[in-house]
């Protein structure tokens, strides 16, 4: 089952003009920002299918912008995220793809500054809904079921049993859990799926832990 | 957690309750909060699509100038009270249209089960509610009601105009909103799923061609249309007319068509109204002439 609550289909509450094309692209830059943990200095975001066909009557751009800055779906300083990014310093470049995606809503978003950068996959699957498939090359199996959580952390021993042990202290259920990391001993990210809702308390309570280096929620 | 519409009726019927009941209680299940907290979200989106009818109904404009101000016209238009239809089905259009104004020009909405199909729902709730005059707990109980078969459309079919077209956006909607209008007007968890079906049934094929890739031509007459469509459903069932093909067929059945819609029809605006002279040559003057070279 795709859809788990009831405000999947009544809601979100949301700037329009469209609940694929405004707050789906508007979550997806969120996850990034969330993920990246700091506002970019720039951005490069390319769009596929029917993203790349529409994006300027649905304000998908100005949406995925939003996103970047922060803001959530209901946020009145969407229609101006543009302008406001400009203000901020930030660099923003578009790019209409041609490739055909997997999904019609596809976005493809890397950031960065001086420190560092991100990419990633977002689709928007309907009804302001969102799925990452993609992280810093990293291929996400989310079934997009579930809440879910997308821990970056220091590939250290003790690390993955510390998160858990944090979880079953609240009676969190993990339906499926993933380790990936590109060298041993360096960053690392851990992708946990889990069966029930997660309060800030408990991200607060993850991100203290130690070698943990972001701790994002990716699906309400 | 009901998997479909059979099981949902089933769950209703046998435990004497409404439907909105069984969404409630299962949303309790799902995510674990109390009644309270999500009674207290509901009544939070009803407030939101309260404001924005208002809001459409004082009269809006969007950015292209394409849409706008009918919801004004229509008002005025049934107050001299020479209308052919009828008042609520006129005043349930009108709010429909005032909503997808708002959502149109870039306002606050509720996604009911998406933006670009925001109005239906509340379009209808906000109609009868002049006539029916319910209480604040009925009015919530409606979006639940409304909320529980958009649940199995979304899980079962789609409610992307990308994925599966224009009937799956507002044709769902019209669908949730027929059952919703049954139940509140007291007629039976059956009667809600064959207005459903009869709502439904009548979008099946509908194709999303946004003019410009806007979500406003002809995004906004089709959510006029779609709230007339179920409010007329919502009337054929509580007279007690059954859909031949079973609600969760008439789903399926959308799902395939969706399935085989080309994509020049699924939210691409490169066919059907995007693709006439005038849906181009409005395209070129809003965005330039560049603007639909590759449709």
């Amino acid at each position: 089952m795709k859809y788990k609550s009831v405000f999947d289909i009544i809601g979100p509450i949301m700037i329009g003009p469209s609940s694929s094309h405004t707050a789906g692209a508007a979550r997806i830059g969120r996850v990034a920002r969330s993920l990246f943990g700091r506002k970019p200095k720039w951005a490069h975001i390319s769009l596929y299918g029917s993203f790349a066909q529409t994006y300027k009557g649905h304000g998908t751009d100005v949406a995925i912008v939003g996103g970047l800055l922060d803001f959530d779906t209901f946020d009145e300083r969407i229609p101006f995220s543009m302008e406001i990014a400009k203000q901020e310093g930030i660099d923003v470049m578009f790019y209409e793809e041609d490739a055909v995606p997997n999904h019609p809503n596809t976005a493809r978003i890397r950031i960065g500054d001086e420190k560092g950068e991100l990419e990633l996959v977002g689709i928007s699957i309907g009804g302001g809904k969102i799925e990452i498939t993609e992280l810093n090359g990293f291929e996400l199996r989310l079934s997009g079921h579930h809440p879910a959580l997308l821990i970056v952390h220091n590939d250290r021993y003790g690390t993955i049993a510390s998160v858990a042990n944090v979880l079953a202290k609240y009676a969190i259920n993990i339906g499926h859990m993933e380790v990936s990391r590109k060298e041993k001993g360096k960053e690392a990210l851990m992708t946990i799926e889990v069966d029930q809702a997660i309060d800030q308390s408990i991200i607060d309570e993850l991100t203290a832990l130690p070698h943990i280096i972001q701790v994002t929620k990716i699906v309400d | 957690m009901f998997r479909n519409v059979a099981e949902l009726v089933q769950l209703a019927e046998s435990q004497q309750i409404k439907i909105a009941e069984v969404m409630i209680q299962q949303e309790m299940e799902v995510t674990g909060r109390s009644r309270d907290e999500i009674f207290a979200q509901m009544e939070k989106n009803l407030q939101v699509m309260e404001q924005a009818v208002e809001k459409g109904l004082a009269g809006v404009s969007s950015h292209s100038g394409l849409t706008g101000g009918d919801a004004v016209l229509l008002q005025a238009y049934i107050r001299q009270g020479r209308f052919l239809s009828g008042e609520t089905i006129l005043d349930a259009v009108s709010k429909a249209v005032a909503t997808n104004e708002v959502n149109a020009a870039m306002g606050t909405i509720c996604a009911t089960p998406t933006a670009g199909s925001a109005g239906v729902v509340p379009g209808t709730l906000f109609a009868v509610k002049e006539k029916l005059h319910p209480t604040r707990e009925q009015m919530i109980e409606f979006l639940f009601t409304a909320g529980a078969f958009g649940f199995v459309v979304a899980n079962n079919a789609s409610i992307s105009g990308a994925a599966g077209g224009c009937q799956a956006e507002v044709g769902s909607a019209a669908g949730m909103a027929a059952a919703a209008l049954v139940e509140m007007a007291g007629g039976t968890p059956s009667q809600a799923a064959e207005a459903m079906a009869i709502a439904l049934k009548n979008m099946l094929g509908l194709v999303c061609d946004p003019v410009a890739g806007l979500v406003e031509v002809p995004c906004v007459k089709r959510n006029a249309m779609g709230a007339a469509n179920a409010m007329v459903a919502a009337d054929m069932a509580l007279a007690g007319i059954k859909s031949r093909i079973p609600c969760d067929e008439v789903i399926e059945a959308m799902y395939r068509i969706g399935e085989a819609m080309p994509t020049a029809l699924k939210e691409t605006a490169q066919g059907g109204l995007a693709a006439t002279p005038t849906g181009r040559a409005l395209a070129a003057k809003i965005f330039g002439v560049s603007a639909n070279s590759r449709g």
